[in-house]
């Protein structure tokens, strides 16, 4: 993530050059810090949408909650530390995936553990914000607001390019346990019994969430990236029952809200880009809540036609 | 904030006592823990966590909403955490009592999506109000300098009110809570109930979020109730035992941040966390023993009927 400054200029320059929302999108891809942040926003969305994709037909929205808080905690401590941030946050949330994924085998733990314990790592993240804003003489309330909200726009060449590696990478590994974890997903018994390694993948995928979440809180920051892993997975969910179209679709969702989040947050510049993307991937997911209801309601219109006709003769 | 702290307590108190911010945070924290003491109770037993959850986060927008709009962010929290209760309310599983974050994906993902499109608002609101991001800190993670008079009456009247409204719902809603099935059967109306107590959880989130900030309100909503819980299972005692340890976390909570560099967010959270700790490693401690003590009581029996039997 670059300095807050580096962050600032990038947005005065937006607001010079943005002239109205009819700016070409030539003249929009002509800029460095666009062409910077659709590469890391591509990769990040695109491993997103696949993650996320699982995480909602696990069940393990909780995770990706969970994740998110310590990713604030975790990013703020190598702040204070004095460390790279992306260091604090990949450390957190890979570890706090495991251990998740390690405990919670046996049996899920209830819901006021778990928020009691991730509203306190929350808490440790306002001290260590604390604890970096006393010790530092740099402006940090940019800082802070980076890792809540994201800053997309302000990432450096250079850190668009890691964003983009470790995405690809981790793509990799998602495709490569797919099969196998979507057999473990949708029936667990079934696939152990078959020799799948159920209890190894568990834990395995909640890391890869982990450093999912770590991506993605580069772009649209600690407190959205739930919302990213989420709305375009349950509005595939919602559109089909197929897992690979499902998935797929979901990736494919996620990148659609991530492009058109950031033209229109370059069109508009008093939109935050972290809003407009999760602004789309909130109207894309209503949108596919509202096609699946009709759709459904059609359907059992079709079938319901018939049962009169039936009814009789089943009765005689 | 770090005026000289001493051994003399009655002088430290005298002390912080002396500014008038102290005072209204104190006051308005006071209202607050009762309150959400209380509803926290219920709501633990109810299984709401996050629907409590939820209303806090979406008082973040609609503080800063009223804020970027010139009004005062207090209407924002309590408007849209009505509002937000009543569409819950009138949701087809609102009425049911494990409306929360139970692990089903469809459902989860759902409210996970809603949370971070309000936080996204509540960003944009904020971002749109300029020389505002500084307050940021303060609507997400509360703070004690900067509680107005006006806002310690707000939240007095909304306090009182939701205590009364309590006090006449707390027994159905008890019953309701424990067996809704029998209760439905004996004439409770259940869904009001669970409507009416819903709007009380609005009322406490938008209490709750402007002492913790929208994203700790489990330090005082969810986690004394919780500890309560773990202690005793009597109703009675235990709802006062909740709206204590509230008390006892929100003072202790403010006097610390007004002592240390730390803000209260962190103070509050951490010493309710610990509270919660206690309580269940006590409760698995006080579990064990008992486990033992009838294991032992038993075991006589058994030596006695072995050697009977050899």
């Amino acid at each position: 993530m670059t300095s807050s400054i580096g962050a600032l200029n990038n947005l005065a320059d937006r607001r010079l050059l943005a002239g109205g929302p009819l700016t070409g999108i030539s003249n929009m891809l002509g800029h460095p810090f666009i062409q910077h942040a659709l590469l890391a926003g591509t990769a990040i969305a695109l491993l997103s949408g696949l993650v996320g994709y699982f995480v909602v037909l696990r069940g393990q929205v909780f995770a990706g909650d969970a994740l998110s808080h310590v990713a604030y905690a975790g990013a703020l401590a190598a702040l204070a530390a004095g460390v790279d941030l992306r260091f604090g946050l990949f450390a957190a949330t890979v570890v706090v995936g495991l251990a998740l994924g390690l405990l919670g085998g046996r049996g899920a733990a209830d819901d006021v553990v778990i928020g009691t314990t991730f509203a306190w790592v929350l808490g440790l993240g306002v001290f260590f914000l604390t604890l970096y804003t006393t010790h530092s003489s740099t402006d940090n309330g940019a800082a802070n607001v980076n890792v809540l909200f994201g800053s997309i726009f302000g990432i450096s060449a250079g850190d668009a390019a890691t964003a983009a590696w470790i995405a690809a990478g981790l793509i990799v590994v998602v495709l490569l346990i797919g099969r196998p974890l979507l057999f473990a997903s949708l029936d667990p018994s079934v696939a152990s019994a078959r020799g799948v390694p159920v209890r190894l993948l568990g834990p395995l995928f909640l890391a890869v969430v982990g450093a999912t979440a770590a991506e993605a809180s580069q772009a649209v920051g600690a407190l959205l990236l739930f919302g990213l892993l989420a709305a375009p997975a349950a509005a595939a969910q919602r559109l089909t029952d197929q897992p690979w179209t499902g998935l797929a679709l979901s990736a494919g969702l996620a990148v659609t809200a991530m492009w058109g989040g950031l033209t229109l947050a370059y069109a508009a510049p008093k939109l935050p880009a972290s809003f407009a993307i999760m602004a789309l991937a909130t109207a894309e997911f209503g949108l596919a809540a509202l096609a699946s209801t009709a759709l459904r309601r059609r359907v059992r219109r079709r079938h319901a036609t018939p049962l009169p006709v039936t009814a009789p003769t089943t009765a005689g | 904030m770090s005026s000289g702290l001493s051994w003399n307590l009655a002088d430290d108190v005298r002390q912080m006592l002396v500014f008038h911010f102290m005072l209204n945070a104190l006051r308005a924290g006071t209202i607050v823990a009762v309150v959400a003491g209380a509803v926290g109770y219920f709501m633990v037993l109810r299984r709401q966590a996050f629907a409590g959850h939820t209303l806090a986060v979406i008082g973040f927008p609609g503080a800063a909403g009223a804020t970027w709009l010139g009004l005062s962010p207090v209407f924002g929290y309590f408007g849209i955490c009505i509002a937000g209760a009543l569409v819950i309310a009138a949701l087809p599983s609102g009425g049911r009592a494990n409306a929360g974050l139970g692990g089903y994906g469809e459902e989860s993902a759902v409210i996970g999506t809603v949370q971070a499109f309000a936080l996204a608002c509540g960003f944009l609101f904020v971002s749109l109000y300029k020389g505002f991001l500084s307050g940021l800190n303060n609507l997400l993670f509360g703070t004690i300098i900067g509680v107005s008079d006006d806002q310690v009456l707000v939240l007095l009247i909304a306090g009182v009110g939701c205590l009364a409204m309590l006090m006449v719902l707390a027994r159905p809603l008890l019953f309701s809570s424990v067996d809704g099935a029998v209760a439905r059967a004996r004439g409770v109306p259940v869904r009001v109930v669970a409507a009416g107590f819903l709007v009380l959880l609005g009322l406490a989130a938008a209490g709750t979020s402007q002492v913790t900030g929208s994203l700790l309100v489990f330090a005082l909503l969810v986690a004394p109730a919780a500890t309560a819980a773990r202690l005793t299972a009597r109703p009675a005692l235990g709802l006062t035992l909740s709206v204590f340890i509230a008390l006892v976390v929100t003072w202790a909570g403010e006097t610390i941040a007004f002592f240390s560099p730390y803000p209260i967010g962190f103070w509050v959270s951490s010493l309710a966390f610990a509270a919660f700790l206690l309580a269940t490693g006590f409760r698995a401690v006080s579990d064990r023993h008992g486990q033992r003590r009838s294991r032992a009581s038993a075991r006589p029996m058994g030596n006695r009927v072995a050697a009977g039997a050899v």
